[in-house]
């Protein structure tokens, strides 16, 4: 991955596959540490099968052999001195969080985390997802709970709903000005 | 300033028009592989630039979606289009750019670009 916030897309949809209904996804900057927090209401695992889920040769997909996703993300976090930890209750959902030193040179970018948040929601209309980054000068939150309300029977993951949650989102990074292209696109 | 009360201008805007967006129809179906080997690829900016395209072209009959690993990693980004009474199109090593060739002649114009497709990309 390229940028962090990929690798943030790539362990919120296990919570999306996981079959949950709220999925909360929050960033905390502390200088030089970035916290990052991925909670759902999902499936679950079983203490035995989340022993071996850090191993790259854990998966119930069944298309490919090996899962990727969270060996990966530890392994970045733990590269830039940060830490990582999963906890799971089967039936009661899952939390992933990872710190990671963003001024290490093993740091990645943070990226274009509106553009993350844009394609979460594009997984499926019904599910929900609270987005909270919270940085040394302000807060940046969308809650989809929030947006229903004005939408109507108007699914979520309609196109132009899903631009307006990208853009809104940019405009709270400070990215609103159409000259500019978004930065930390690699 | 964005505001949420856009959104209900939108919702207004979606209802004036014939034949609402909806997942269970006849429509054209647009979906992109978003599991650890497609997003590590670049599946995130090729289904962003979906759903621009489809919002900017007004189609209420397109939908954009979103799929595990479909086993074909070593050609990630991967893109399937459904169409009703059509055989799947599975596009490969996806990008942008390509999006918007896709877009244009196969969702818009019916005519499959098939430099992009799996079969002419197997090795
Ligand atoms: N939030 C979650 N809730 C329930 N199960 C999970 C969750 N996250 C991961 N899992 C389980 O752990 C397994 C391993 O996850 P991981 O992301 O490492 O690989 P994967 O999703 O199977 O494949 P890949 O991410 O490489 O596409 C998953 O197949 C799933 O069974
Ligand atoms: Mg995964």
């Amino acid at each position: 991955m390229r940028q962090l916030s990929e690798n943030i897309l790539d362990i919120t949809m296990n919570s999306v596959r996981a079959g949950a209904s709220l999925i909360s996804v929050i960033l905390t900057e502390d200088p030089p540490m970035l916290t990052i927090t991925i909670a759902d209401n999902g499936c679950g695992m079983t203490a035995e099968f989340l022993e071996k889920v850090v191993d790259p040769f854990c998966t119930t997909r069944t298309t490919r052999k090996v899962g990727l996703g969270i060996p990966f993300f530890k392994m970045e976090a733990e590269q830039t001195g940060g830490s990582f930890s999963i906890e799971s209750t089967p039936n009661v959902g899952t939390t992933v969080t990872a710190s990671f030193d963003q001024s290490s040179i093993d740091a990645l970018p943070l990226g274009d985390m509106p553009e993350t948040v844009m394609t979460l929601i594009s997984s499926g209309p019904d599910r929900d997802f609270l987005f909270l980054h919270a940085r040394p000068q302000e807060e940046i939150r969308l809650d989809t709970r929030e947006l229903r309300g004005q939408l109507g029977d108007l699914p979520l993951d309609t196109p132009e709903v899903l631009l307006w949650v990208r853009d809104y989102l940019r405009e709270q990074y400070g990215e609103n000005d159409p000259d500019r292209s978004v930065p930390n696109q690699s | 300033m964005k505001s949420l009360a856009e959104l209900s201008a939108i919702r207004d805007r979606m209802k004036g028009q014939v034949g609402s967006r909806s997942h269970d129809l006849t429509g054209t179906k647009i979906v992109v592989g978003m599991a650890t080997c497609g997003i590590a690829a670049g599946a995130r900016p090729v289904l962003n630039a979906f759903v621009e395209l489809t919002a900017a072209s007004g189609k209420t009959d397109v939908t954009v979606s979103q799929t595990g690993c479909i086993g074909i990693c070593q050609y990630e980004p991967v893109v399937e289009v459904l169409e009703p009474g059509k055989e799947k199109v599975t596009y490969v090593k996806m990008t942008a750019d390509k999006a918007k060739r896709v877009f244009d002649e196969h969702i818009v114009g019916g005519k499959v670009v098939t430099e992009y497709t799996i079969g002419s990309n197997a090795k």
